[in-house]
């Protein structure tokens, strides 16, 4: 539990420095918030790995499913919040967002890039997965990745929400959320998410859930303030 | 005077509505062999053969299609019509997430396609089926933004031998076919279950040991083509990545000894051999599902 926070503490992280890096304007708006749900979740349940000796053993526990990932607080996790309208459309950067599945999961289960960034998918496990993101714009494909094939690249000409699966293994799901600027943030931990160096302007900020689907609200950005946003989802239990 | 400038107006009128369907259409032709396929054409083809499936929009939806859990008597497995309009198509001779050939969509209406509601279009001739090919290209604009990918380029096929199909068998277990298609082939691996096409609908995985046709053709080539491309849309993957030419033809000849009751030359040099004739033999159960009839 402790190991998956860390990494997903890790993901914003390299999310925000990464925007901090490719828009390099010191100084600009802050827009910052904290996605919450009300109403009850779905309850995760432990996922049964058994058909898969070589990953079930990698747990002590059984990992549970991830459709719904919330915090102390009523937080909920793995929310992407970007700028769907306002900011200009961005060149993709040079660095490759990397999707890696290990213990036959998602590492991290929400994945974002931009428009035409290079996507590289791993497979750290000795088993065969297939990777088969479920795309209705751009166009869907279904590749098979024994252990110890070379890097699945690609990348994607259009922004979309794509559902990523893998076929043989019906408990991985994952996100791949294709975004057309680099004003983007996954809340992790405590809901919270950050989106900095934001020029003067008026901005749509899109929060979208695997599950529970989008919400936009409209913030107007002077100066250097922060402003505070934030978004509330209607959880349901089944 | 009058009564004619008025029909003058609905004939403009009409026209006018038509114009953006008719020139949609025209503007697409296809090229199988010879032979040069006319959308016009087609259209008229296409309401007269396909849309009872295929939809009055080619969304898949026609009315002989009932989706599952729609009526009492719907079968489980219900595959759905292919839905021009997503254009991601099964039978390819491109690469998986690429649109297919003209020749490839033209290939799927001479054939059919097994295991479904679509019969093989062999009553028809060469122009009405280039035709049809044309106009199915007008339902989605990837045909004017993409082209079809590049034609998987297949060597030619080595010769049969016994080390052959043992390597083809080694692959099979390597690279983890039978976790959907079963370790004996009859589409009843471990995740076979589970798998659910794009639309979210329960599908199978191909059972071998039934039947000789497989979804996308007959031919060893065919066959080679299946596992390289991928069935878009389905839950099976493309290896062209995975697979070098050369293993590729061994792991074709080692699946059509999995076709336990279809002669081909792959059997008969296997069941020739001691290994070979053990596993065909434990392959060849009889009897039902439920285990009755079962001979011992």
């Amino acid at each position: 539990m402790r190991k998956k926070h860390r990494n997903l503490l890790l993901a914003v992280v390299v999310v925000i420095t990464s925007s901090m890096i490719t828009s390099a304007r010191p100084s600009g708006g802050t827009i910052s918030g904290k996605i919450t749900y009300e109403g009850t979740p779905a309850k995760q349940k432990p996922i049964d790995m058994s058909k898969e000796p070589t990953c079930a053993k990698q747990y002590t526990e059984p990992p549970t499913t991830e459709t719904v990932v919330t915090g102390p607080n009523n937080a909920l996790d793995n929310v992407v919040v970007y700028i769907s309208a306002g900011a200009p459309d961005e060149a993709a950067p040079s660095k490759a967002a990397v999707f890696t599945q290990k213990g036959c999961r998602y590492m991290p289960h929400v994945l974002a890039f931009q428009v035409n960034q290079e996507l590289n998918v791993l497979n750290d496990d000795q088993t065969s997965h297939n990777i088969h993101p479920l795309a209705k714009i751009n166009r869907e494909w279904n590749k098979s990745q024994p252990p110890g094939a070379p890097p699945i690249v690609d990348k994607y000409d259009k922004a979309e929400m794509i559902p990523v699966k893998c076929n043989i293994h019906p408990w991985m799901h994952g996100t791949f959320a294709v975004l057309k600027n680099s004003h983007y943030a996954i809340s992790s931990g405590d809901g919270g998410f950050t989106l900095p160096n934001l020029p003067p302007g008026k901005y749509t900020v899109t929060a979208f859930h695997e599950s529970y689907g989008d919400q936009s609200q409209e913030v107007t950005i002077t100066g250097s303030e922060t402003k505070t946003v934030s978004f509330t989802f209607k959880a349901k239990p089944y | 005077m009058r009564k004619m400038n008025i029909s003058k107006c609905l004939v403009g009128i009409a026209v006018l509505l038509a114009a953006p369907l008719l020139v949609s259409a025209q503007q697409v032709e296809t090229h199988i062999g010879k032979v040069t396929g006319h959308a016009d054409t087609g259209r008229q083809l296409y309401f007269r053969y396909c849309w009872g499936c295929h939809g009055f929009h080619g969304t898949g939806t026609g009315e002989n299609w009932i989706p599952t859990g729609g009526f009492p008597d719907t079968p489980n497995l219900n595959i759905q019509p292919r839905n021009f309009v997503a254009a991601t198509f099964k039978c390819r001779s491109t690469p998986t997430g690429t649109l297919p050939t003209d020749q490839d969509l033209y290939n799927s209406l001479v054939r059919g396609l097994t295991m479904s509601n679509m019969p093989s279009w062999i009553t028809l001739t060469n122009q009405n089926r280039a035709d049809l090919v044309a106009f199915i290209k007008t339902f989605s604009d990837r045909w004017k933004t993409d082209k079809p990918g590049p034609e998987l380029s297949v060597p030619a096929e080595p010769a049969l031998t016994v080390q052959s199909i043992q390597h083809g068998k080694e692959l099979f277990t390597k690279l983890e076919c039978w976790k959907c298609h079963g370790p004996e082939g009859r589409g009843d691996g471990p995740s076979a279950s589970t798998l659910t096409d794009s639309n979210d609908e329960p599908i199978r995985p191909y059972n071998f040991a039934a039947g000789s046709r497989f979804k996308c053709g007959t031919t060893n080539h065919d066959l080679y083509k299946i596992f390289m491309t991928g069935l878009d849309g389905t839950p099976m993957p493309s290896f062209a990545d995975v697979i070098k030419p050369e293993d590729a033809w061994d792991l074709v000849h080692y699946l059509r000894t999995l076709q336990v009751y279809h002669k081909s030359p792959e059997l008969a040099l296997w069941e020739g051999t001691k290994e070979g004739a053990e596993i065909v033999k434990a392959q060849k159960v009889r009897g039902t599902p439920t285990g009755s009839g079962v001979n011992q």
